[in-house]
């Protein structure tokens, strides 16, 4: 890529760290840009970028890109990280599809409830993970083991697996307890680029704090003109 | 393809009717024969292991079971040029997609609301789609002046839009009164051979849903 991708949303975990995470694992630089005023975001709505109101945005390649999907789509194809042919691909979209689902309740449902429901919010996202979507993944790694879900070859896939598993992991320490195939994988961590990711000072962003909560909640009462 | 694609999903739009309109705007002849009505028939494929995130949408093609209604979309989109010339194509079309998604996400899950939320909903869809998408498209149509959303061809953003302005038609008739490229654009897309056939009376196309429509919804899903 000629000039580093931009990426814009505000500061704290959200869509934007799927984007962060495909980025850091490609090995790619980046400039990460914060909407931390109403003034920066109401900008950006009259400078007509805001396609559909979301303050998910990168810039990149002479392109304003929305859209966390695809926004996903373009960065894993540029990298090299979307499989060898269509095949693959999509093999690679319905895992991280079904991953995506997993995620968006940790970051955008979770986080969200009343104060009064979080905690039992949280504890069904884990139970989900446990059930639902960690047994396909250990099933898929069982049935053809090898190290990477698709094509013997790292992909976006593994990186979104990963980035779910640890995310799962700070919800519930023992989340993998019955997962030893993805126990194993969990290892790609120590691919350089990922492992520098994983390091303090990095762009990867905490958990979302109540702080982060209240900014974001004001600023998306402000999304429907 | 040797076989004609084979859909899994109850009689009836929800997730599955996107995935109908692009094969039958693709020219692809599919198999709609089975539908499921009762949850003995999903479970038979959960534990057939057919289905890989034990949900449907699912599509059986090329050799693969297919689930994840993008996922869907995207490869049969890319294996008939419906996803543009080259990677920024791609995108530009996806970002179109995914954005049309989030409105007919109002228009699938409408019928499973509380009959007192439903009209509030209808509402709050024509304000969505009035307010913060029509604008959107009618900027780029009357911007590059081309019959279709992106590289002047026909491709998947062209078709889901024109699904879900036609769905929100049948809900407020006169959604489109503001955008005139927008209304000329449905005509347009519309009277593509291959989407005209699928407009017309016993094609694949399925009709809105109704009461019975809910009612194996849940009988299939609920557990």
């Amino acid at each position: 890529m000629a000039a580093k991708p931009k990426l814009y949303y505000f500061r704290g975990r959200g869509r934007k760290e799927f984007v962060l995470w495909l980025l850091a694992a490609a090995g790619v630089e980046f400039e990460d840009e914060f909407f931390e005023t109403r003034e920066q975001y109401e900008k950006l709505q009259k400078d007509g970028h805001l396609h559909f109101g979301q303050v998910h945005l990168v810039k990149i390649d002479g392109m304003v890109l929305m859209q966390t999907r695809a926004i996903l789509g373009y960065l894993a194809a540029k990298c090299d990280l979307s499989g060898k042919d269509l095949k693959e691909r999509v093999g690679i979209n319905m895992y991280t599809d079904g991953n995506l689902d997993l995620m968006m309740m940790m970051i955008a449902v979770a986080p969200f409830e009343p104060p009064n429901k979080k905690e039992e919010s949280f504890v069904l996202v884990v139970k989900k993970a446990k059930t639902h979507y960690l047994p396909i993944f250990e099933k898929i790694l069982k049935d053809h083991r090898e190290d990477f879900l698709i094509g013997n070859k790292f992909s976006w896939a593994d990186v979104q697996l990963l980035e779910a598993i640890l995310m799962g992991e700070e919800l519930d320490a023992s989340v993998l307890s019955d997962f030893p195939l993805l126990k194993v994988f969990k290892h790609i961590s120590n691919i350089p680029t990922i492992k520098k990711f994983l390091q303090p000072g990095s762009p990867k962003k905490p958990p979302r704090d109540s702080h982060y909560l209240n900014f974001e909640e004001s600023n998306l009462t402000i999304k429907y003109p | 393809m040797a076989e004609k694609p084979k859909l899994h999903y109850p009689n009836g739009r929800g997730r599955m009717e996107s995935v109908r309109w692009v094969l039958a705007a693709a020219g692809v002849e599919f198999d709609a024969r089975e539908f499921l009505e009762t949850k003995e028939q999903l479970q038979k494929l959960q534990e057939g292991n057919h289905l890989l995130f034990q949900q449907v949408p699912m599509v059986e093609i090329d050799g693969m079971k297919l689930v994840q209604t993008r996922s869907i979309l995207h490869y049969i989109a890319a294996k008939h040029n419906l996803f543009g010339k080259d990677l920024k194509e791609r995108t530009l079309i996806d970002m179109y997609v995914e954005g049309t998604l989030d409105l007919l996400e109002m228009i699938i899950m409408h019928p499973f609301l509380k009959p007192d939320d439903q009209q509030k909903e209808v509402v709050g869809m024509a304000q969505k789609a009035i307010i913060r998408y029509f604008p959107v498209f009618e900027k780029i149509l009357r911007g590059h002046g081309q019959t279709f959303l992106v590289g002047n061809q026909l491709s998947l953003a062209d078709i889901i839009l024109l699904q879900t302005i036609l769905a929100l038609e049948e809900k407020i008739p006169n959604i489109l009164a503001s955008f005139p490229f927008l209304q000329e654009y449905t005509v347009k897309i519309s009277n593509i051979p291959t989407i005209k056939r699928f407009l017309e009376p016993g094609s694949k196309k399925k009709p809105p849903p109704d009461d019975i429509y809910v009612r194996t919804v849940y009988n299939v899903f609920m557990p």
